[in-house]
């Protein structure tokens, strides 16, 4: 490629406008393509949701229904009590991530700011198991959560799912902290502010963009989790969340490809709307990682 | 609020000692001693419980007889650990695993960088919507897209098939036969992760500084002349980085390996996490103790890498240091 096109750099700058333009449109058309690929799955099942059973098989790739069937909808909603297993990923996901807000923050304000016995052997055991997976310690975590008496249940899902990892939400609000200049503390100080009025007051109003970017990612994370609730529901369905619901909805009706596609849809709909409203967190929480 | 002027002659009495802000903070670290643990104590005990105990008991578990969580555990030493690596599935699980990422890993990378320089481009149309469509998958619950892509590659009237039989290619069974299901999954994962590591270029690409490609410009340096001289050396920094970043995310495929294939057809698919679970959860008699072993074995692998990360970035450092 560059062999070829060494001998065109001194023809280049008299019909260097066009050839340039040229490319930039190539490269349009060519992103566009590749981006129809990409959200088409999900224009599919959003489409496959308002078909009716035959229509999904004869209609072929034609993504418009006849005739919009929203008794789909009710099908998975009611029968398939998709609207027990929303609840339920609902709570378990607002109460993960309002206690990984709390104890995360907390810990990231003192690593940051204090020097106490014991600050370094903290740090490097959080970074040490910073990317252990799931399937590593399910066994241990059922067995404990068992022992505690909190299997079954969805405050057992809440303490294991924010009870693991996380680490990278302690690690931003501990960067973060730690650049919150002394003298506001001093300020806070003289006022005669105490430690936990002064994190609560001063400091955790401070970190409001770092809070921002912990709730997108644990909500995306816990909203998204399958694994742990999977294993947690084994023998009470009904507190299954929505990704464990569709596999056993999927599992029983093979054949009812709309309701699944309207499962599907339901499922994937908070969170998708979520990341469009809320983009710029997204984009930072997981461009922290290559920044730091 | 109202005591806010009754400390200030306090404050300009300044040079009475333990009144200078370093005593006073010395003072107070003190008073705040037990304020710190006290912060500490959700993370110590929720971090403790659900992840540091896990790591620590699975090496404990990988040397029981334990089949099931109600019943007795017999210590029976490093008996797990010799089933494991004598059976055929696990050394096939392992293999599968080590596939999937020697092919993803460089697929995702490369591709996102491809992708992140073309939309890095400063008179690029429609950039935030292509930023937002190739994100989209990210964010969708990968559980749920593993069901939807049983259907779009679903062999007789999924819509993969029926493209390819409107340009005359035959239907292929893509995740029932063998041959072709681990690598069908392979390119859902990437379509669904690329997102990811395309932030991470984008982010990496931003650190450029804009005077020096103008610099390059107004020498008289071409597009390709200005990528493979200012772009792709600043960029080898965060290369290292990105790549230890995708292998451990690449490690974790559960969620859509369990829901497109279910490890099957004939555990073509049965990646190291499967191989797990398999074991503890979904077979009759469950085998905690020899699945525990399976899964420190995992560990092993991901401590190596884990090391081979710290390595890395020291090392990326030093080149990020060394070209300034």
């Amino acid at each position: 490629m560059s062999a070829a096109a060494a001998p065109d750099v001194p023809v280049r700058p008299p019909r260097r406008r066009s050839p340039r333009r040229l490319r930039l449109w190539l490269a349009t058309v060519l992103l566009l393509a590749v981006a129809a690929v990409w959200v088409y799955p999900f224009a599919w099942v959003v489409s496959a949701s308002l078909k009716d059973q035959l229509e999904v098989f004869t209609a072929g790739l034609d993504l418009v229904p006849e005739s919009p069937q929203w008794g789909n909808y009710a099908r998975a909603w009611v029968d398939a009590d998709f609207a027990g297993y929303m609840l339920n990923t609902v709570l378990v996901t607002v109460g993960t991530v309002a206690v990984v807000v709390i104890r995360c923050a907390m810990a990231g304000y003192v690593l940051a700011r204090y020097d106490f016995l014991g600050r370094k052997a903290v740090l490097l055991v959080l970074v040490v198991t910073l990317f252990v997976p799931a399937g590593y310690t399910i066994i241990p975590v059922v067995e404990l959560t068992q022992q505690l008496g909190l299997l079954n249940s969805l405050t057992g899902m809440v303490v294991a799912l924010s009870g693991g990892g996380h680490v990278a939400a302690v690690l931003l609000y501990m960067g973060y902290f730690r650049g919150i200049p002394r003298e506001l503390e001093e300020a806070a100080v003289i006022d005669r502010a105490g430690f936990f009025t002064i994190f609560t007051r001063v400091m955790l109003p401070l970190a409001g963009p770092v809070t921002a970017t912990v709730v997108v990612l644990t909500f995306l994370a816990t909203w998204n989790a399958f694994f742990l609730p999977l294993v947690f529901t084994f023998s009470r369905p009904e507190l299954r969340t929505l990704s464990v619901g569709m596999q056993a909805f999927v599992g029983q009706n093979s054949v009812d490809w709309p309701g699944m596609a309207a499962a599907g849809t339901i499922s994937l709909l908070p969170i998708v709307a979520l990341f469009l409203v809320l983009q710029r967190y997204f984009f930072d929480g997981i461009a922290g990682a290559v920044k730091s | 609020m109202s005591t806010t002027t009754a400390p200030l002659p306090t404050a300009a009495a300044g040079p009475t000692p333990g009144a200078d802000p370093a005593s006073r903070h010395r003072a107070r670290q003190h008073a705040a001693r037990w304020w710190i643990y006290l912060f500490l104590l959700p993370t110590a005990v929720l971090y403790g419980a659900y992840t540091l105990w896990p790591v620590l008991a699975s090496w404990w578990y990988s040397l029981l007889s334990w089949s099931g969580f109600e019943s007795e555990k017999t210590f029976v030493g490093l008996q797990n650990y010799a089933d494991v690596l004598a059976d055929p599935l696990f050394l096939n699980s392992f293999k599968l695993t080590l596939l999937f990422m020697v092919v993803t890993v460089p697929l995702r990378v490369f591709a996102a960088l491809a992708l992140a320089v073309l939309l890095n481009h400063p008179r690029l149309p429609l950039q935030r919507l292509f930023r937002t469509a190739f994100f989209l998958p990210v964010v969708t619950t990968t559980a749920i897209v593993g069901v939807v892509m049983q259907f779009i590659f679903d062999p007789a009237s999924g819509p993969v098939n029926l493209a390819l039989g409107g340009l005359g290619i035959p239907p292929v069974d893509w995740l029932g036969s063998p041959e072709t299901a681990l690598w069908t999954v392979m390119v859902v994962h990437t379509w669904k992760w690329l997102g990811v590591t395309m932030i991470y270029w984008l982010a990496a690409l931003q650190t450029i500084p804009r005077e020096l490609v103008e610099a390059a410009q107004v020498d008289g340096a071409d597009a390709r002349r200005t990528f493979t001289s200012i772009t792709l050396p600043l960029m080898v920094p965060f290369l290292v980085i990105i790549t230890l970043l995708t292998v451990e995310q690449n490690l974790q495929v559960f969620d859509l390996m369990l829901t497109m294939t279910g490890g099957g057809p004939f555990f073509a698919t049965e990646v190291i996490e499967l191989y797990i679970y398999r074991w503890a959860f979904a077979s009759s008699v469950p085998q905690l103790g020899f699945a525990s072993a399976a899964a420190v074995v995992l560990g092993l692998v991901l401590l190596v890498i884990g090391v081979g990360q710290l390595l890395g970035i020291r090392a990326a450092r030093r080149l990020a240091g060394g070209g300034r």
